[in-house]
């Protein structure tokens, strides 16, 4: 299982933190 | 979400997953510029996007894209070996997706980037010769040869 981040803002200073590219996911179905 | 084991493995192993509820979230897609889902942004550590994919894909075609948006965002860092080694990934595992020609024009840059050699560029164009001398990457490299 992945492990998706939904606060985007604490998660993209983490990829920063963790010098790690991000990958957003827009979608329409339920979380 | 990702049935398939192989674009699980990737994206865990090379990005920070963030998944956005646009009915819950509609701000953020336009912030970031997302008129439709599924969008799938690829962003560098720095939050500045460098690839966009677009509707659904079939696992081979979207591992492909993961890929070359792998490549681009070392290619933007000036990460030349890590870009070329993405891009030939692509031309490898997946030498029929969509994203194999932009992958062969991109890993031409890449490898003139790193080296200052025209010559690369040149061999790019001869490359397209040889092989998706029909699509428009072909005609982008054209002018190198």
């Amino acid at each position: 299982m992945l492990d998706w981040r939904e606060d985007v803002d604490a998660a993209l200073e983490e990829a920063k933190r963790t010098d790690r590219p991000a990958l957003l996911d827009f979608t329409a179905a339920p979380l | 979400m990702y049935p398939d084991p192989r674009v699980e493995a990737l994206i865990r192993d090379s990005f920070f997953p963030i998944r956005i509820q646009v009915l819950e979230k509609p701000e953020l897609m336009e912030r970031f510029n997302a008129q439709w889902t599924p969008t799938i942004l690829l962003l560098g550590p720095d939050g500045r996007e460098h690839h966009r994919i677009e509707g659904f894909l079939e696992t081979g075609d979207f591992l492909a894209q993961l890929l070359l948006g792998l490549g681009h965002v070392a290619r933007a860092r000036g990460k030349w070996d890590e870009a070329i080694a993405r891009y030939e990934e692509v031309l490898a595992r997946h030498p029929d997706a969509d994203a194999a020609p932009a992958a062969q024009y991109w890993r031409g840059v890449a490898r003139y980037k790193k080296s200052g050699d025209p010559a690369e560029l040149a061999a790019t164009t001869k490359a397209f010769q040889e092989r998706y001398a029909d699509t428009p990457w072909a005609m982008r490299a054209s002018v190198w040869g």
